[in-house]
């Protein structure tokens, strides 16, 4: 059976197909391949949210994994989120959580908070 | 009071700034932006997701993170920015403005030069009609992205999305990823009107349904949104009688579109281009009125913040060569205009120096061609540039950067795109 898949690496959305034997085609650079190879043995996502400031009213800083993480972990890491809270001042990229769940990924801020 | 700057920037989101770097490297220095809300960034300042800056920096980021790089710039090198002001007039005549803040109150500012970057609105429920009630609990997607990043609200545990845009597909993730359940996306087209990677990342990701041809019929429920219904529609977009379907949810999304928040330049004078409801244009961004440039979701509605920076760099660039070298003269104006298959087509025209720039071009399709051909014609239908390009959806402006067009041999000029 063959399998196409839509990449998801950049908006351009290339459709890759894979086909019997497992030769990949259709994608037009390295990240590509690599995200069809991923799909098909592990599929990793990168995950966005926010995480509240305890010390500012009403404030919350944007974060993201530092890199993509096992889809089958979103919705684990979501509550670990949920839990945690950061004292302002927030610098880019400033890690709010470390390896987390053993991934050897972190929780970075996705924004300067003053 | 009143104040005096080389060029002002109305609206301090992606296109104000990048309009605002780029004036700056080419050598103007005396600037100043104005920002209607509480900080610099706009709308890239909600969208916490990631996929901006593939095009323009080769890297994946989040809004935030893209907007960082543009105010980190402003900031390094003292551009000034007003926040929390209002603008309330342009006169093209006097070349000033009008806005208000609360430091210097109801004040007056000249200018050689104005930039108009005041991005978009989201269509809303009254732009649709949709039949039934007005209950509390339908709220335009973007909305309700600002409620969850920014006040960290969640305005709904039983949620269903109208409209495959964007902002829905993004929201219908980030909802479900908070705790909400998403029921399922509707779309009245046979296509979706989301990049293709959201329907993928966003939608089968989570086993949420996306029911093409399809629309909401009904809203039910007096004070609180009870629920809706959904039904089929034919080839005519009518809904079809037995195909109703009743959803009960608390909370309806409508991702049904964006248009130009244009109102304050169209008020001023500036010719409108009736096809994008954005401002009419040279090559060089400038409007109808004389040193009023425009750029980004204001000029039209663009998929991309890359192309939106991309494009306002073009309107700082020649708002900054226009004060400081002043007005060009030029031989002709070119009229531009496109075929059916074409939603819009900008620039409106061309005016032609001694010396002519690349020209971007920036168009949509009407409906989803797989394999097309671009012809650029003259007066008399002959081809004078031609592109090939694959996979056209109306969902994906298409940018095409054209050089070396025989300008001086031609009269008027005509975009075709066909399907092969």
């Amino acid at each position: 059976m063959e399998n196409e898949f839509i990449c998801i690496v950049c908006p351009k959305g290339c459709r890759i197909k894979v086909d019997n034997e497992g030769n990949i085609s259709g994608y037009t650079c390295l990240r590509g391949l690599n995200y069809v190879q991923e799909e098909l043995t592990c599929p990793k996502r990168m995950l966005t949210s926010t995480v509240k400031v305890s010390n500012r009213k009403d404030t919350y800083v944007s974060v993201k994994t530092s890199s993509s993480i096992p889809k089958d972990l979103l919705l684990k890491v979501m509550e670990e989120l949920k839990k945690a809270s950061v004292e302002a001042p927030v610098k880019m990229h400033q890690v709010l959580l470390k390896n987390i769940f053993d991934t050897n990924v972190d929780i970075i801020a996705t924004k300067e908070i003053k | 009071m009143n104040r005096a700057v080389d060029l002002v920037i109305i609206g301090g989101g992606s296109a104000g700034l990048s309009a605002a770097k780029s004036a700056y490297e080419n050598g103007l220095k005396d600037i100043l932006i104005i920002e209607r809300s509480s900080e610099l960034g706009g709308i890239l300042n909600q969208c916490i997701h990631n996929g901006f800056g593939l095009h323009k920096f080769k890297e994946e980021l989040t809004g935030p993170e893209y907007a960082y790089k543009y105010i980190s710039f402003i900031k390094e090198n003292n551009i000034p920015y007003l926040l929390d002001t209002l603008v309330y007039s342009i006169s093209p005549k006097n070349k000033e403005i009008t806005y208000s803040n609360s430091e210097e109150g109801y004040t007056t500012l000249k200018y050689k030069a104005l930039i108009f970057a005041a991005g978009c609105n989201e269509r809303t429920q009254g732009q649709i009609m949709t039949p039934g009630e007005r209950p509390n609990g339908v709220f335009t997607a973007g909305l309700a992205q600002r409620y969850l990043n920014i006040d960290g609200y969640l305005v709904g545990k039983n949620v269903y999305i109208l409209g495959s845009g964007d902002i829905g597909l993004i929201m219908a993730r980030r909802m479900k990823l908070e705790g909400a359940n998403v029921i399922g996306v509707s779309e009245i087209m046979p296509y979706s009107n989301g990049l293709n990677r959201n329907i993928v990342q966003c939608l089968n990701d989570f086993n949420i349904p996306l029911r093409l041809h399809n629309t909401v019929t009904k809203i039910h429920g007096k004070n609180q949104l009870e629920g809706i219904t959904i039904s089929d529609v034919d080839d005519d977009l009518n809904p079809i009688k037995g195909s109703e379907e009743f959803i009960k949810c608390d909370t309806l999304l409508l991702s049904i579109g964006l248009y130009p928040f244009n109102a304050m330049l169209k008020n001023s004078g500036a010719k409108v281009n009736l096809e994008t409801k954005g401002a009419y244009v040279d090559q060089n961004l400038e409007t109808s009125l004389d040193s009023i440039f425009s750029c980004g979701n204001v000029l039209h509605v663009h998929d991309l913040v890359d192309y939106v920076s991309l494009e306002s760099e073009i309107a700082g660039k020649n708002a900054a060569k226009l004060v400081l070298e002043g007005r060009k003269i030029y031989d002709k104006v070119i009229l531009t205009s496109h075929n059916e298959n074409m939603s819009y087509l900008l620039p409106n025209e061309i005016k032609v120096y001694d010396s002519v720039e690349n020209i971007l071009f920036s168009f949509r399709v009407k409906k989803p061609i797989s394999k097309a051909e671009i012809l650029f014609k003259d007066e008399n239908g002959n081809i004078i540039e031609k592109f090939n390009k694959v996979d056209l959806l109306p969902s994906e402006m298409v940018q095409l950067n054209v050089s070396d067009l025989p300008l001086n041999d031609i009269n008027s000029l005509k975009v075709e795109v066909r399907a092969l």
